[in-house]
């Protein structure tokens, strides 16, 4: 590794994913390390005993639950949440993450009986995003207001919320109103147009509409032939536009040259002063 | 005096709602006094931020405490979900705004991590440097309020000196007293001019020292100062872990366990420093153990000034760390570096770290999920006053209410990092 990063003991990985396989005999989903990390993808009905076995076994002694982290992954369906469980072995100077899935109505088993500490990391995951766990006797919001409605965190709740509150003078308290955004809100995407930026750039709006006839895309000629058959069938040609200047005029009053534009302005004699009716000039 | 109807102490209010007008009930001796719940905070000097405690008191003796926390609770994580990773940085800044480098320094590491790029020398040791400069001026906060909660004034002001001359320097360095945005991915923003390190390893010579001990032997075995924090919230080994303790509280507890000695990061493994410990666990010991890695922090600042190499302050990968202005103004590639890392930034690999660092608090960590594109897919922040704070109610059980001012300036809790 180049990264400056903190070095614990990453040479024993190996030896920890081995140990971790054996005292995880049920509901080890996958076990494997990234970027030097150990993940371990553990079933929800065997965490309790996962656990237990990663803070009891010798050769594993993770004493340590330095946190607990919600993820939400809103394309995996019904099991759209990760809880991560980041642990930490003051003897090994090793660490781990353990992952289970969660839905919004499944509950994940309380771990407070292994680690008292997890109370309020459980308490955090739940109010942000919505995930309950069985056995938390204390399972109350923690962060948000009191009376907030809403999980704060998930995907699909909006950067603004949908409740604002100010001081009414009118009623002597804080009151709480919907979220009025004094402009719109905005999102810049700086994602480069070739690596999948998910928005139109200007002027390439025709770009998502169906080709029409003699688009530049490579044709075969039996193919054009083919189009300009079918359309003439159904419709004849339009009327050629209105030209310009008449070609067959016989002199310039019947083209219209010389003659001012119909929608011009008069030109200010000054061109310093600029005429208007009380326009934002005056 | 069987008598209680005639026994004047009691309210006989109180009486009968405690049953002491049953028959069957032998109030002979008893002193009738009901459990009542106060409201601490969430505006109280001794709270140091909004934090509201709803303690449930036996006369003067705390039964049981259900800190609110959330009342600064700004949506940060959310809110870095929607950022670019260069534009992520200042909110860390913003978490605990008493040590602000160390919450960057977290942060950085993670990313570098997951980029898994290499960080030039002199920039490690920057950054190591004015680490330790925050975990002086964090300590100076915390030890001065500490004993101030307790009712001692002047080491408060004359440690206040000693900040207010960290934040100077600090502002020399990065532009900004307090939110620095001085540490970023692959090294650090800017070079420091060396009258800054000469003027701050004068001062530590001389200023800190002087100061710093003046107004520490001014409380360290001050009998007052000693009978308020003495044996109060006795924390064991045991309890230090199943809690998830870190930094101070759990050396405090016995436990010589320091991030920077255990897991090494940037150039700490190179730094000649001792972890020290307590051997109670009490508030005195959490108080003296701060006091000590002040010292420390001088010795490491020290050895960062004597060996600090000269060289690149940031990696010279362009597609992580933006050129030079100057650079800019002249190379055509460095401006298209520089436009693309200020608008789109950096794409970092998927993958999902941990990385924890010893802030002046704890272990303050970062649980860093990237998708592969811009943007933090989530940046889970560990705040290091969760687990102290939590631990709050079994610590202050049994104690009087004025202890609770002690135990929370032991704590060293800032609530822009607990509530995030």
């Amino acid at each position: 590794m180049k990264a400056p990063a903190p070095r614990w003991a990453y040479e024993l990985n190996d030896a920890t994913l081995d140990a971790a396989r054996s005292a995880i005999p049920n509901g080890l989903k996958d076990a494997f390390a990234h970027v030097g990390e150990i993940q371990l993808h553990v079933h929800r009905d065997h965490l309790i005993a996962a656990l237990t076995a990663l803070r009891d076994t010798p050769g594993l002694e993770y004493q340590q639950l330095m946190d607990i982290a919600g993820v939400d992954y809103p394309d995996r369906g019904e099991e759209r949440f990760e809880v991560v469980y980041c642990l930490l072995s003051l003897t090994r100077n090793h660490r781990l993450h353990v992952h289970v899935t969660a839905s919004e109505d499944t509950p994940v088993p309380s771990v407070t009986e292994l680690w008292p500490v997890a109370g309020w990391y459980e308490r955090e995951v739940y109010d942000m995003y919505g995930v309950l766990f069985a056995g938390n006797q204390d399972l109350r919001r923690i962060l948000t207001d009191y009376g907030f409605r809403g999980h704060p965190q998930r995907k699909d709740f909006p950067l603004t919320g949908y409740v604002e509150l100010r001081y009414s003078e009118e009623a002597k308290r804080v009151v709480y109103e919907p979220v009025q955004l004094a402009q719109d809100f905005r999102t810049f995407d700086f994602t480069s147009p070739w690596e999948g930026a998910e928005y139109v750039l200007p002027g390439d709006e025709k770009a998502a509409l169906p080709q029409a006839k003699g688009a530049p895309t490579p044709v075969t000629a039996e193919q054009i032939r083919k189009a300009g058959d079918d359309q003439s069938d159904k419709k004849p040609a339009d009327a050629p536009s209105q030209p310009y200047a008449k070609e067959d005029a016989e002199s310039t009053a019947e083209t219209g040259a010389g003659n001012p534009h119909p929608n011009a302005t008069p030109k200010p004699s000054d061109p310093d002063v600029v005429p208007g009716k009380g326009g934002q000039n005056q | 005096m069987t008598d209680t109807l005639v026994d004047p102490n009691v309210d006989p209010a109180v009486a009968k709602t405690v049953g002491a007008l049953d028959d069957a009930h032998d109030t002979h001796g008893d002193v009738a006094i009901q459990n009542y719940t106060i409201n601490f905070g969430p505006q109280h000097p001794a709270a140091h931020g909004v934090l509201r405690l709803v303690m449930e008191l036996d006369g003067e003796i705390v039964e049981r405490i259900d800190p609110h926390v959330g009342l600064l609770h700004r949506g940060t994580e959310k809110l870095i979900e929607y950022k670019t990773y260069a534009q992520a940085i200042p909110y860390f800044d913003r978490l605990d705004y008493c040590s602000p480098a160390c919450m960057e320094h977290s942060f950085v590491l993670a990313i570098e991590k997951l980029l898994d790029i290499e960080v030039p020398l002199r920039a490690q040791y920057l950054r190591v440097f004015f680490a330790e400069l925050t975990r002086i001026s964090n300590h100076m906060l915390n030890l001065g309020s500490h004993v101030m909660d307790v009712g001692a004034m002047t080491p408060n002001l004359w440690l206040f000196e000693i900040r207010e001359d960290c934040y100077g320097f600090l502002e020399r360095a990065t532009g900004a007293r307090m939110h620095h945005n001085y540490f970023r991915p692959g090294g650090v923003h800017q070079d420091v001019p060396l009258k800054l390190l000469t003027d701050i390893a004068e001062w530590l010579d001389t200023r800190l020292p002087r100061l710093f001990e003046d107004a520490i032997s001014l409380v360290a075995d001050n009998r007052i100062f000693k009978q308020r924090n003495v044996d109060i919230a006795v924390v064991s080994r045991d309890d230090a872990i199943r809690w998830g303790f870190s930094g101070p509280m759990i050396r405090a507890a016995g436990i010589p366990w320091d991030l920077r000695k255990q897991q090494p990061y940037d150039v700490y493994d190179r730094m000649d420093f001792e972890i020290p410990v307590g051997t109670k666990g009490d508030c005195y010991d959490r108080f003296m153990v701060r006091v000590e890695e002040v010292r420390q922090s001088a010795r490491i600042m020290k050895q960062c000034l004597a060996e600090m190499p000269e060289g690149p302050i940031a990696s010279l990968d362009r597609k992580v760390v933006p050129p030079k202005r100057a650079e800019m103004k002249q190379s055509m590639e460095a401006l298209i570096h520089h436009f693309k890392l200020y608008t789109e930034g950096y794409h970092v690999p998927a993958g999902e770290v941990y990385v924890a660092t010893e802030s002046p608090k704890g272990e303050f960590g970062v649980f860093l999920v990237s998708d592969g594109s811009n943007k933090p897919y989530r940046c889970k922040i560990r705040p290091t006053a969760f687990s102290h704070l939590q631990a709050m109610d079994f610590m202050s059980r049994g104690h009087m209410l004025a202890d609770t001012t002690a135990i929370l300036g032991a704590m060293d809790i800032v609530f822009g990092e607990c509530d995030r």
